[in-house]
């Protein structure tokens, strides 16, 4: 009898599903099962059917999907995404744009599923842009921040070429001020300085420019990368010295003025093939904090915050760009320590021969934070 | 004829409808299609264009066709991380469904290239869509989810300065994705089903963009992947190496099989001729005047074309390497070509694209152009055919070319 119930009850469910009609707590579970996809294929048996439970809900769950995504990891979020537009894709008349405006202003929600929920309002609504984007311009959402800055730029060019220089000043620093992503932080920093203005590029991306650097020590064979060197096993001494690749090595203070924070270390030890370099600084933080450390280089790495591992790359010339390699751990309190390896191969392609790196301190929003000192 | 010739000739992919193009290079990986489409189209009139789609991004990716879909990827966003894939109508163009999906591996791209550059792959049933990213999508044709794999999620150090653009391939029940970086470096095999990893192998750390190749033998399925150093054949579900053969193969262009003989981009080209023991590959010649660089040759009627990157195609006996002609056609070509009806037509990148007469080089024939066209736009995936149709994507759009 208990078999036949289940029976009934599976049928009974089979069938809502396909119509749309499940409640937003019978929809819990898959969406759960959803929430629960990991690395290497884990929940996928599950997940395949969850996906279409949730693909078949009503329109006026859409938010209950993308609240789904809050938390979630970013496979997760691939699977709730794609089922909350398969949704949207089916009932396009039928979107719940109140609920999804609501869903948009709670910051709390997860950026992505925040500029989603944007996206299907502004499928339906052309005047969503300019009703909802600019007052974004601090938001959360990488996204949507960026489409708030551009329409921000616009507002700016617009004032300038209307004669209304420093009403456009204003605007251009605001916009700066809120940008986040490259093309447009080079865009105002440039348009700015046609004003007479000079932004501090590192600053604002929160590059560290002072470093103490020493090198070259051995990676003949790649195989240095997997030895601890002294600035590794012991504390940093501004007036230490240890045996390096080509004879006695010591620190260099070393202040970079790349305005991308890019230490070129050619230059500071001269060029050398199968060698490491580390570089140290400290950083002074204000409180007890979370922090990314968005590392850019070339070459393979490996980074520590207050000695404990935060990253470790051993890819040579895979190419360059800030924010690379992001790794994530807690500051303290006053004076903390980093300290970073780049490890040259010996390639001996023209374009193997660059040894260089960039590392900048930011939340997860890409916000510079700033050493104290 | 052997046994395993007919096999190779014949390479079963399961439940093929007669129009479906399901992959790179098409169902047979030869660049070859059984029809006739026409010698003659204009985008800007409009002659012989069935219907055109705006795309939503960016893809050197070529578009496959599935059961009367037509299936596109592309990829947009600052960061080029969001990850689309799109079904047409192949009839009418009507957009059927779109999933967008946000990268889970690296986005790092040169400019030239995107995150969609690998063409997705099928079994007829389900889709198989690879970005350079190296995030793998599996949907049913009615673009329902069925599994999702972040592998650079997985292996976080895989990904290139340039971008990755190799291609999956469907060997049996396993699709097959070729990673191979300065970081994490392998190639893999996913039961087709649920996604999950049958076997997986170490592959040197370095760059390739070459797509492997799938073939049934008379043991099974088998998947060939080339590098700088060898061509490795591997039994497709278990990963076991069956044998390797000492070549230097293009990193970008990818080997051709034809008629139980590989053609590998090696040396110009390397012809082999496999065993019917899965054992190594015997070599019949080798010709470096014949010389490709950013698409791969196509083995037809006892010819191999090879077009390079400035638009010269070379002509060249397929018994044995000798070139028959060469013809001026227009560079700088990234895109492969394709066969049908005697006819090659191809695509440069700046979207000039030119029909080709073939004849019967054997008989003294050398090729004609006989229809030069521009499409307005940049261009560097290989057309699609199915029926009497190609079908063409740029950065922007998608047609249908068809009488």
């Amino acid at each position: 009898m208990r078999r036949l119930l289940v029976a009934v009850f599976i049928a009974l469910l089979s069938v809502a599903t396909s119509l749309g009609k499940l409640t937003a707590a019978e929809l819990a579970p898959s969406l759960a099962k959803l929430q629960r996809v990991g690395p290497k294929g884990e929940g996928h048996a599950e997940a395949t059917a969850a996906w279409k439970v949730v693909a078949a809900a009503k329109p006026q769950q859409l938010t209950a999907v993308l609240a789904a995504m809050d938390g979630a990891n970013p496979l997760a979020e691939n699977w709730l995404g794609a089922a909350a537009e398969a949704i949207a894709q089916k009932h396009p008349a039928q979107l719940p744009v109140a609920e999804l405006e609501k869903f948009l202003a709670e910051t709390s929600h997860s950026p992505r599923a925040r500029r989603l929920a944007y996206e299907l309002i502004a499928a339906v609504d052309p005047q969503a842009e300019s009703r909802l984007i600019p007052s974004l311009i601090d938001d959360p959402s990488l996204e949507l921040r960026r489409d708030a800055v551009a329409l921000a730029i616009e507002q700016a060019e617009k004032t300038l070429n209307s004669g209304g220089q420093a009403a456009a000043e204003k605007q251009f620093r605001k916009a700066f001020a809120a940008a986040r992503d490259l093309d447009q932080i080079k865009s105002l920093a440039a348009q700015l300085k046609k004003l007479g203005v000079e932004v501090d590029l590192p600053a604002h991306f929160g590059f560290i420019t002072q470093w103490q650097i020493i090198g070259p020590f051995d990676n003949k064979w790649g195989q240095g990368f997997a030895v601890a060197y002294p600035p590794q096993t012991v504390d940093f001494s501004a007036n230490a010295a240890y045996e390096g690749l080509t004879g006695d090595v010591k620190w260099i203070g070393h202040i970079t003025t790349d305005p991308y924070g890019v230490v070129d270390l050619n230059e500071v030890l001269g060029k050398h093939k199968g060698a490491i370099a580390y570089a140290y600084a400290t950083f002074d933080s204000a409180n007890e904090r979370e922090a990314n450390f968005r590392l850019g280089c070339i070459n393979a790495n490996k980074l520590w915050v207050n000695g404990q591992l935060v990253l470790a790359n051993e890819v040579y010339h895979a190419g360059m760009e800030i924010d690379q390699y992001v790794g994530r751990a807690r500051l303290k309190p006053g004076r903390n320590t980093i300290l970073v390896m780049i490890a040259q191969n010996e390639q001996t392609d023209s374009w193997a021969q660059v040894w260089q790196f960039q590392l900048r301190v930011c939340d997860d929003v890409g916000t510079a934070i700033l050493s104290q000192d | 004829m052997s046994r395993y010739v007919i096999l190779i000739l014949t390479l079963a992919l399961p439940a093929l409808a007669g129009a479906d193009w399901l992959q790179f290079r098409g169902n047979q990986h030869n660049s070859i299609a059984d029809a006739n489409p026409p010698t003659s189209w204009d985008v800007e009139s409009g002659k012989n264009i069935a219907w055109t789609a705006d795309l939503p991004g960016r893809g050197p990716s070529s578009p496959i066709v599935v059961q009367d879909r037509v299936i596109v990827t592309a990829s947009d966003g600052v960061r080029q991380d969001k990850l689309y894939i799109l079904a047409f109508d192949a009839q009418t163009g009507k957009e059927l469904w779109r999933r967008r999906f946000w990268a889970t591996g690296r986005t790092l791209c040169n400019p030239e290239s995107a995150v969609a550059a690998p063409t997705p792959a099928s079994d007829g049933e389900r889709i198989f869509a690879f970005y350079s990213s190296n995030d793998l999508a599996c949907l049913d044709v009615d673009g329902n989810l069925l599994w999702y794999r972040g592998l650079a999620y997985d292996y976080p150090q895989a990904g290139n300065d340039v971008g990755m653009s190799s291609s999956p391939v469907v060997a049996g029940e396993t699709v097959v994705v070729q990673i191979e970086s300065q970081g994490d470096s392998f190639a893999a095999g996913l039961d087709v089903q649920t996604g999950l990893e049958r076997w997986r192998v170490q592959r040197a750390q370095r760059a390739n963009w070459s797509s492997p190749v799938a073939f049934e033998s008379a043991t099974g399925w088998q998947v060939l992947l080339q590098s700088v150093e060898k061509l490795t054949a591997f039994d497709a579900l278990t990963g076991k190496q069956l044998w390797d053969y000492k070549l230097a193969s293009s990193e970008i262009t990818s080997t051709v099989v034809a008629a139980g003989k590989l053609f590998a981009p090696a040396n110009g080209v390397t012809a082999l001729e496999l065993s019917e023991n899965s054992s190594a590959p015997k070599l019949l010649w080798d010709a470096n005047k014949i010389t490709t660089s950013g698409s791969t040759p196509v083995v037809y009627d006892g010819c191999v074309y090879a077009l390079n990157r400035a638009g010269v195609l070379t002509c060249a006996d397929a018994k044995t390497g000798d070139v028959l002609y060469q013809l001026r056609l227009k560079g700088p070509v990234w895109a492969t070509p394709v066969i049908a009806a005697g006819r090659l037509y191809m695509v440069s990148s700046a979207g000039e694209a030119r029909v080709v007469e073939l004849g019967h080089p054997a008989a003294g024939d050398k090729g004609q152009v006989v229809f030069a066209t521009e499409f307005g736009e940049r261009i560097q995936g290989t057309p699609a055919v199915s029926g009497n149709a190609l079908f063409i994507r740029s950065d922007k759009h998608l047609w249908k070319i068809a009488e």
